[in-house]
C-alpha cells in the first residue's frame, strides 16, 4: 500500500493561518507574523516560531495550539523550533491582520514608532505633542490620548478616545 | 549555532550569564511584588508587564547559562535551587521596594544601565548572546522610557513627591557603582569579545542619569562610597527573604508542576 504524499507546504501554511492567537483570537498566528519557517526535514515537519515578547505567557499555549492543529490534519512527525533572531517586530503583522485587529477594537501598530531607549523624544511626549496619531478603533476619531504605555497584555498600550470617550487597546510598535 | 567558536573560560562564562539572568530575575521578582498594590490600576499593569518582560529575559539568560555549564541544569533549576551565595545579581536590584517612588528610582537607575549593556551585547562575539540582547533591548527601551518619565514627573512634582524621590536617589545611588566595576569574570568576557568592559558603559549612563535628574530637579548625592559584593555572591539580607518567597514551592515540592 502506498504511503500518502505528505501535505504541501502551502497547505500547512493555510492550516496555520486558521490557528488563532490565544490572547487575541481575532487574528491568526500567520497574521501576527510569528511563524518564521515551515519545512520538511525528511519525514518530519519543522515549524519555526518566534516569541512576541520574551516573557509572553501565550508562547507555551501557541506551541500547543500549533501542535494540536497540525496533528488534527494528520501530521504525525512534527518538531517546533524557537528562533529569536531576528527579533519579532510588529512590522510583520500582515495588512489583513491589522484590519482584523481594528475590527476587533484594537488599534493596529503604527510602524516606525517603537521605543528605542533614546530619551530625546521624551520631552515632546511629556508635553503631549508627540506626532504619533492613533485612530480610535470604535469611532475613527484621531482625538485620542495615551493612558499608559503598558496594557492588558505585553504587546499592548492603553489609550482612550476623547471624542467617543471609549478606552481602547493600541497594539504598540516594537 | 554553537558557542564553541568563542574561546573563553566556561566557568567564567557561566558566572557572567548568571549575573545577567539574576539581575533580571531578582528585579523581576521585586517588581512583581507590586502586583495588586500599586497606587493606580495603570501603574499596576505597567509594573506587572515590566516584571513579566524581566522574567522572560531571565529564562533566556539562565537557559543559556545552563547550556554553557553543560550539566543539564535548566533555567528553572538555576532559579529555584541555588542559595543566596550562588546568586550573581548586583545589590541594587535586591533593595526592598520601599514606596512607589523608590521602586521607580531603582528601576530607572537599573534600566539606564540595562539599555547600554544590551546595546553593547548586540555586537557580542557569541551570536546566542547577541540575539538575546536584540530581543531584550526592544522591551527594555519601553522600561527605560517609562521609568525616566515617572522619575521626572515625581521629582519635578509636588513638594512631597520631590522629597521622596530625592530620598530614594540618596539611598539607592551608592548601589549603582557595582554595575560598572569589572572583575576577572568581566575581563575574561571582554577579552573574548562576548561582553563589554562594564566600565565602558559608565559615560553613557552618567549622561542619561544626569539629564533625567536635572529635568527631575533632583540632585545627585555627593560622596563616592559604593556598595559591592552581589556579583560575587555576597548579598544583603534582603536576598534571603526574596528567595524564601520565590523558591518555597519548588523547595517544598521539588519538580512540582501544574
Amino acid at each position: 500500500m502506498a504511503t500518502p504524499a505528505p501535505p504541501e507546504l502551502a497547505q500547512v501554511w493555510h492550516w496555520l493561518s486558521q490557528v488563532p492567537d490565544p490572547e487575541i483570537p481575532a487574528i491568526s498566528l500567520t497574521d501576527l507574523g510569528i511563524i518564521r519557517d515551515v519545512q520538511w526535514q525528511g519525514d518530519t515537519l519543522v515549524v519555526t516560531v518566534t516569541p512576541t515578547y520574551s516573557g509572553c505567557p501565550a508562547t507555551t499555549v501557541i506551541n500547543l495550539d500549533i501542535e494540536a492543529a497540525l496533528r488534527s490534519h494528520g501530521v504525525e512527525k512534527l518538531r517546533l523550533e524557537r528562533r529569536l533572531s531576528p527579533p519579532w517586530t510588529t512590522d510583520w503583522i500582515t495588512a489583513e491582520g491589522r484590519d482584523k485587529l481594528r475590527a476587533y477594537g484594537i488599534a493596529p501598530p503604527v510602524d516606525g514608532t517603537a521605543a528605542d531607549g533614546r530619551l530625546a523624544g521624551r520631552i515632546a511626549r511629556l508635553a503631549g505633542t508627540s506626532n504619533l496619531v492613533i485612530a480610535c478603533p470604535h469611532c475613527g476619531s484621531t482625538a485620542t490620548e495615551r493612558v499608559s504605555q503598558f496594557g492588558s497584555t505585553p504587546c499592548k498600550a492603553s489609550w482612550r478616545c476623547t471624542a467617543c470617550l471609549e478606552p481602547f487597546d493600541y497594539f504598540k510598535c516594537i | 549555532m554553537t558557542g564553541a567558536a568563542v574561546a573563553v573560560d566556561q566557568a567564567a562564562y557561566f558566572d557572567w550569564l548568571c549575573r545577567m539572568g539574576d539581575n533580571c530575575l531578582i528585579l523581576g521578582h521585586r517588581v512583581s511584588e507590586w502586583c495588586g498594590h500599586s497606587p493606580v490600576l495603570e501603574e499596576d499593569i505597567a509594573l506587572a508587564n515590566t516584571a513579566l518582560d524581566l522574567i522572560g529575559q531571565t529564562q533566556l539568560w539562565l537557559g543559556l547559562a545552563g547550556e554553557v555549564e553543560g550539566k543539564g541544569r535548566t533555567a528553572d533549576r538555576l532559579a529555584y535551587f541555588r542559595d543566596a551565595a550562588q546568586f550573581r545579581n548586583v545589590l541594587l536590584v535586591e533593595r526592598p521596594n520601599g514606596d512607589f517612588g523608590t521602586t521607580l528610582m531603582r528601576q530607572f537607575l537599573f534600566d539606564a544601565w540595562h539599555m547600554e549593556m544590551l546595546r553593547a551585547l548586540q555586537r557580542s562575539a557569541d551570536p546566542r548572546v547577541a540575539e538575546i540582547a536584540a530581543k531584550a533591548a526592544k522591551e527594555v527601551a519601553y522600561h527605560l522610557e517609562r521609568s525616566a518619565d515617572l522619575v521626572i514627573r515625581l521629582g519635578d512634582g509636588t513638594e512631597e513627591s520631590h522629597a521622596r524621590m530625592q530620598k530614594a536617589l540618596d539611598a539607592l545611588y551608592p548601589y549603582t557603582g557595582e554595575m560598572f566595576l569589572a572583575d576577572a569574570v568581566d575581563q575574561a568576557m571582554a577579552e573574548a569579545g562576548i561582553a563589554p568592559d562594564p566600565a565602558d558603559l559608565r559615560a553613557a549612563w552618567d549622561r542619561t542619569v544626569g539629564q533625567v535628574m536635572a529635568e527631575a530637579t533632583l540632585r545627585l548625592p555627593d560622596g563616592s562610597f559604593q556598595h559591592r559584593g552581589g556579583k560575587t555572591g555576597r548579598h544583603t539580607e534582603a536576598l534571603g527573604f526574596i528567595l524564601a518567597d520565590m523558591q518555597f514551592l519548588q523547595r517544598a515540592y521539588p519538580g512540582g508542576v501544574w
